[in-house]
């Protein structure tokens, strides 16, 4: 029960893009067309499901015996983006068709928010090492979710007349305003009447 | 003392990220050909496609990996292909003649009739569809320039009138235009030649005639009073062979009733 409220609440309520406005520079960099948001999207749930275990390790059996838990955010950052390269590196090796899908967008997730994000917030909510992984995992399908949904409504909009001063990036973050209105609707009471 | 553990668990948190690193990138290393990257930097980087690889970085693994014959890149042209013969120790068998895109047409709204007026998508393929195209000639340009549209160098312009011209001195020969054409108006010409046939048209003569005022009306003129002008009339269309030496070419565009053999370099 845990697990799925873990899924809902990131997926839906708490949605890194649309609720918590982590990770906006791939949700208007990344959104122009939906294949590549699929890429990204893939990738981020990846890093962020593989993030989530490998900071709480570092947090929980290093940082906070030895009493350093304000080191956090510094040692994530450390974690994050040696790891990101770590995955880059094996995923050229065994597999170049995967490397050239999402090869791209690796690198540019090193610096994502969102991927510090979730392990800050895992840290914050006490999650053990499963909760974690779970709460990666769906925060990485909200993101990819946002994405993608973004990415369909981009594609319909180069078809229509904008305006030429809202053509672009101006109409896409007007777009997204309005995205992020509709999952107000998504909140703790969905939980509870869902779950009981 | 405090400061000091935090520095220190820093440092061999880094140091131990470093060097697995430094393992991971010996252990996971990908061998890369040095000339494909060696070829890469020669190649124009237009991506353009004309050599019929994925972008320059698929001609150049191609061209490395000996999988792929030199010289189809017609944007670098014989300058490209030496080089990159160098580098891969082969011999240069040249690039071929340096060739460009042409548009066979010089009709347009005034000068050829409409069987109805098109008004839908800005694109040559849908009004293609509509009975092929609003005008009578059925051969030549639809003036919607989607060929503009795919262009990598911007070298295809249409003035006011609608008339389509490709710039010589632009075109990479990567023949995206003859492609996306659907009337196949667009050919490809040596960038030598100095007059080229603006028709398309296989219509016979009296249709052409009725229709446009500049299409090739079949006369034979250029192919019977030029001998060398290298014109001859096939299928009511007269077709000029780059090949013979072309001597009397600018006289036969000067005798042309319709003047249909116009100047290539304009």
């Amino acid at each position: 029960m845990a697990y799925i409220a873990i899924f809902i609440t990131y997926i839906f309520i708490n949605n890194f893009i649309l609720s918590q406005f982590l990770g906006l520079c791939p949700f208007i960099g990344v959104s122009k067309n939906s294949e590549s948001a699929i890429g990204m999207g893939m990738a981020v749930t990846f890093v962020m499901g593989i993030a989530s275990i490998i900071t709480w390790v570092v947090y929980n059996l290093v940082l906070l015996p030895l009493g350093l838990a304000y080191l956090q955010t510094l040692s994530f950052i450390l974690v994050i983006a040696g790891l990101v390269q770590f995955v880059e590196m094996i995923i050229q090796k065994n597999s170049p068709a995967l490397y050239q899908a999402l090869g791209i967008f690796l690198p540019l997730i090193t610096t994502n928010c969102a991927v510090l994000g979730i392990a800050i917030m895992n840290i914050t909510e006490g999650y053990n090492i499963m909760e974690s992984f779970s709460a990666g995992i769906a925060a990485g399908i909200g993101f990819t979710l946002a994405l993608v949904l973004m990415s369909n409504i981009r594609e319909r909009l180069d078809l229509h007349p904008v305006r030429k001063a809202f053509r672009g990036v101006p109409i896409a973050f007007i777009s997204g305003g309005l995205m992020a209105l509709a999952f107000m609707a998504f909140d703790k009471s969905l939980l509870t009447n869902l779950l009981g | 003392m405090n400061i000091l553990f935090a520095f220190l668990i820093i440092a061999v948190l880094g140091l131990a990220l470093g060097l697995g690193l430094a393992f991971a990138a010996k252990k996971f290393a990908v061998e890369k050909d040095e000339r494909a990257e060696q070829i890469l930097a020669i190649l124009p980087g237009a991506n353009c496609g004309a050599c019929g690889y994925p972008g320059c970085s698929g001609y150049a693994g191609a061209l490395s990996g000996g999988k792929a014959q030199n010289g189809l890149c017609s944007p670098g042209g014989a300058k490209t292909s030496a080089l990159v013969a160098k580098i891969l120790g082969i011999a240069d068998e040249g690039a071929g003649e340096r060739m460009v895109a042409f548009v066979h047409c010089r009709g347009n709204h005034e000068l050829t009739k409409r069987d109805f007026q098109y008004e839908g998508i800005e694109e040559c393929s849908a009004a293609h569809m509509l009975f092929q195209g609003e005008s009578s000639c059925k051969y030549g340009c639809l003036h919607l320039g989607s060929c503009m549209r795919v262009c990598p160098t911007n070298a295809i312009h249409r003035d006011e009138k609608g008339n389509v011209t490709v710039d010589p001195e632009a075109c990479i020969g990567c023949k995206k235009c003859t492609l996306v054409c659907p009337t196949k108006v667009i050919r490809m010409l040596p960038a030598r030649g100095s007059h080229a046939i603006a028709c398309n048209s296989r219509d016979p003569g009296p249709v052409v005639r009725k229709i446009c005022q500049v299409g090739c009306i079949a006369c034979k003129i250029c192919e019977k009073k030029f001998p060398d002008s290298g014109c001859t009339v096939i299928n009511f269309l007269s077709e000029i062979d780059y090949a013979k030496p072309m001597t009397q070419i600018a006289d036969a565009a000067a005798a042309c009733p319709t003047k249909c053999i116009v100047e290539a370099k304009q």
